[in-house]
C-alpha cells in the first residue's frame, strides 16, 4: 500500500517535472495530427499564414510603392517585370495586391475581435441571467438580425463615412448580433453544469462566475466563430470597398481595385479585373478551410453556423 | 395553427417596432447634413433654416418619428427629398424588378443545392462528396461582384459578346426582359446554394443514421423512397430555416447585382438614396425589407408544422 502511494507520488512528480517540455512537444504533435487528419484545413492555415506574412512584410515583398506611378508603364500585361501587370495609371498590380492584404487582414481581425468581444458580452450575460433580461435582449438581437447584412452595413457606413476604423466598427457591431446568438446558446448549456452551481454555492458573484467559470468554457465556440467570421468579414469588406464605402484611395483595397474609374479599362487589361478578385477568393478560401477543420475538431455542434455575408 | 400564426404576428410587432426605430434613426445620424448638401447642389430654399422648416427637419426627432410612424400605418412613406415623388409610387415600380431577381436567384439556389446536397450525403466520402464539398467552399469564398464583373468582361474580350446591361421592359421585349435576369440571378443563387447544400448534407447524414431509417431499409423500401420520403423530409427543417436567412441575404445582394447589371430595382434605389442621404427613401426601403423578412420568418415557422406533423402549435 505504502509502496503504491510512493510510486504514484513519484509518477506525479515525474509528470510535474516533464510538463513544460512535454506541452511543447505535445503541441507540435497536435499540430501534426491536425495536418494529417485535415489536410485541407492545413492548406487553409498555410494560406492564412502567407496572407499575414504578406500584410506584415508588404514593403519588402512589393516591388514598388502602392501609389507609385511608373512612367511609360500604363496597362502593361503581366510579365517578368510586372508579375500581375500594371493598371491604367501605370501602377504595379502585384505591389498593390500585396499592400491590399494589409486592409483585409486589419479589417478581418479587427472586426472579428470587436464582434466576438461584444457578442460574448451580450451572449454570456443573456444566457446566464435569462428571464426578462434575456427576452428583451433577444428581441433587440432579433430586430438587428432581421436586416440584410449589406443593407445595415451600408447604412452604418453612410453614417460613419469611409475609413478603415469605421469599417471595423460597422462590421464588428453587425457581426456581434450573430456571434451573440451562438455564444448565448453555448452559455445556456454551460450554465447547467454542476461547477457553476457550486461556484454560486460558495458565494461567487455573477461577474466572477461569468468571467472565471463560463467564459473559459465557451472559448472553443468563440475561436471557431472567429475563424469562420474572418473569411466572411474579409468578403464583406471587399464588397463595401467595391461599392465605394471602404478605405479611401489611393490606398489599395482588393474590393476597391475592382471598382471605380478602372472598370472601363478591364476590357483592355483583364488582369486588372482578375488578380484582386483572385486574392480575395484565395484569402477567404483559406479562412473557410481552416475554420471548417477547426470546427470539426473543436466543436462539431456548430455545423451549419457561419457561412457568408454579402 | 391559426392561433399560433396570430400569436407569432403579435410577437413580431415589438420586433418590427424596434426595427422601425432603427430604420428611422440610422439615416438621421448621417454626418453630412442633407440640408447643406441640397443647398450646395440646387437652391431649394432661401437659407438653411428655411429649407429645414420646409422639410420638417427642425422639429425634435421623436416628434418626427411618431409622425412618420403614423403615416406609415396609413400607407404613406413620404416623398423623396430630391425628386419629390412619393416613395410608395417609386417602390411599386421598382419592387417587381428586385422580386423577380430574388425569386429567380432562390430558384437557382434551391435547384442546385438540394440535389447536390442529397447526393453528397447519400454517397458520403466518395469522390462526388469530396468534389461537391470543395466546390461549395470555393463558392462561399468567391465574391459575387467579382464573378459578375468577370462574366461581363471576359466574354466581351473572348467573343465580343457581353450580357445586356441596358434594362428592357417586359412590354417592349418579353424574352429580352426575362433573359436579362438569368445571369445575375444565377450568380446570386450559386453563392447562397453553397450554404444550403452544406447544411442539407450535414442534416441528411444525421437523419440517415436514425432508427426509423434503418427500419425503412429493413422493410425493403427502395433507396429512393428511403432517402426522399424518410430521410429528406425529416432533414428539411434546418434547411428551411437557413433558406429564410438566405432570402434576407439575397435581398441584400440585390444592391450589388442591380448596380452591376443595370437593373432599376429596389437595391440600386437604396444605394443611390444612401449616397444622396435621401431619408424618406432609405427609411421606406429598409422598412419594406425588414417587414418582408419578418413575414418570411413567420412563413418558415409555419412550414415546420407541414414538414413535421409532430410539431403542434
Amino acid at each position: 500500500m505504502a509502496n503504491q502511494v510512493e510510486t504514484l507520488t513519484t509518477a506525479a512528480r515525474r509528470a510535474e517535472r516533464r510538463r513544460p517540455d512535454a506541452s511543447g512537444s505535445a503541441r507540435v504533435r497536435a499540430l501534426w495530427r491536425f495536418c494529417r487528419r485535415k489536410p485541407l484545413g492545413a492548406l487553409g492555415g498555410l494560406i492564412v499564414l502567407a496572407l499575414i506574412v504578406m500584410a506584415a512584410l508588404a514593403p519588402w515583398i512589393a516591388h514598388y510603392a502602392y501609389d507609385e506611378t511608373l512612367r511609360g508603364a500604363r496597362l502593361k500585361a503581366p510579365g517578368a517585370q510586372f508579375w500581375m501587370g500594371t493598371d491604367n495609371l501605370g501602377r504595379d498590380m502585384w505591389s498593390r495586391v500585396v499592400y491590399g492584404a494589409r486592409v483585409s487582414v486589419t479589417v478581418g481581425f479587427g472586426a472579428v475581435l470587436l464582434a466576438n468581444a461584444l457578442g460574448a458580452l451580450i451572449g454570456v450575460s443573456s444566457g446566464y441571467f435569462g428571464g426578462k433580461y434575456d427576452i428583451c435582449v433577444q428581441r433587440v438581437v432579433d430586430a438587428w438580425q432581421s436586416f440584410p447584412f449589406l443593407v445595415v452595413i451600408l447604412s452604418i457606413m453612410a453614417v460613419l463615412g469611409p475609413g478603415l476604423l469605421n469599417i471595423v466598427l460597422a462590421l464588428g457591431v453587425v457581426g456581434a448580433a450573430n456571434a451573440s446568438r451562438v455564444i448565448r446558446g453555448t452559455t445556456i448549456s454551460v450554465v447547467e453544469n454542476v461547477y457553476v452551481e457550486s461556484a454560486r454555492a460558495i458565494g461567487c458573484g455573477h461577474l466572477r462566475i461569468m468571467v472565471r467559470h463560463i467564459l473559459p468554457n465557451v472559448a472553443g465556440t468563440i475561436i471557431v466563430l472567429a475563424t469562420i467570421g474572418l473569411g466572411a468579414f474579409i468578403l464583406a469588406e471587399s464588397a463595401l470597398s467595391f461599392l465605394g464605402f471602404g478605405v479611401p484611395p489611393p490606398y489599395p483595397s482588393w474590393g476597391a481595385m475592382l471598382s471605380g474609374a478602372g472598370r472601363s479599362f478591364f476590357y483592355q487589361a483583364p488582369w486588372m479585373a482578375i488578380y484582386p478578385g483572385l486574392a480575395i477568393s484565395l484569402a477567404v478560401f483559406g479562412f473557410n478551410m481552416l475554420g471548417d477543420a477547426l470546427r470539426d475538431m473543436l466543436d462539431p455542434r456548430l455545423r451549419g453556423v457561419g457561412g457568408r455575408m454579402r | 395553427m391559426r392561433k399560433y400564426v396570430l400569436r407569432r404576428l403579435l410577437v413580431a410587432i415589438p420586433s418590427l417596432l424596434i426595427a422601425s426605430f432603427i430604420v428611422f434613426s440610422l439615416p438621421r445620424l448621417l454626418p453630412g447634413d442633407i440640408v447643406q448638401l441640397m443647398l450646395e447642389e440646387r437652391a431649394y430654399g432661401k437659407d438653411l433654416d428655411d429649407l429645414r422648416a420646409k422639410l420638417g427637419l427642425n422639429r425634435p426627432i421623436y416628434v418626427q418619428y411618431f409622425e412618420w410612424l403614423g403615416s406609415v400605418v396609413r400607407g404613406h412613406l413620404g416623398e423623396s427629398l430630391w425628386t419629390k415623388r412619393p416613395v410608395v409610387e417609386e417602390l411599386t415600380r421598382r419592387l417587381p424588378v428586385s422580386l423577380k431577381l430574388g425569386a429567380l436567384a432562390l430558384l437557382f439556389s434551391v435547384s442546385i443545392s438540394l440535389p447536390i446536397g442529397i447526393l453528397a450525403a447519400v454517397r458520403q466520402d466518395t469522390l462526388a462528396d469530396y468534389l461537391s464539398r470543395s466546390v461549395a467552399i470555393l463558392a462561399l469564398s468567391i465574391p459575387g461582384f467579382w464573378l459578375a464583373t468577370l462574366v461581363v468582361v471576359l466574354p466581351a474580350i473572348w467573343w465580343n459578346w457581353s450580357p445586356p446591361i441596358q434594362f428592357t421592359e417586359f412590354s417592349a421585349d418579353p424574352w429580352a426582359h426575362v433573359a436579362q435576369f438569368i445571369l445575375p440571378a444565377f450568380i446570386l443563387g450559386v453563392a447562397s446554394s453553397a450554404a444550403i447544400m452544406r447544411l442539407t448534407r450535414a442534416t441528411l447524414l444525421e437523419v440517415l443514421r436514425q432508427d426509423y431509417v434503418r427500419t425503412a431499409w429493413a422493410k425493403g423500401s427502395r433507396e429512393r423512397s428511403v432517402v426522399l420520403k424518410h430521410g429528406l423530409k425529416n432533414a428539411l427543417i434546418p434547411v428551411v430555416t437557413v433558406l429564410g436567412i438566405q432570402i434576407a441575404q439575397i435581398l441584400g445582394g440585390t444592391v450589388i447585382f442591380e448596380t452591376i447589371f443595370g437593373l432599376p430595382g429596389m437595391g440600386r434605389f437604396l444605394f443611390d438614396a444612401i449616397n444622396q442621404r435621401d431619408y424618406p427613401v432609405i427609411q421606406g426601403i429598409n422598412l419594406l425589407i425588414v417587414s418582408m423578412i419578418v413575414l418570411m420568418n413567420l412563413l418558415v415557422d409555419a412550414c415546420y408544422a407541414f414538414l413535421d406533423p409532430r410539431i403542434r402549435y
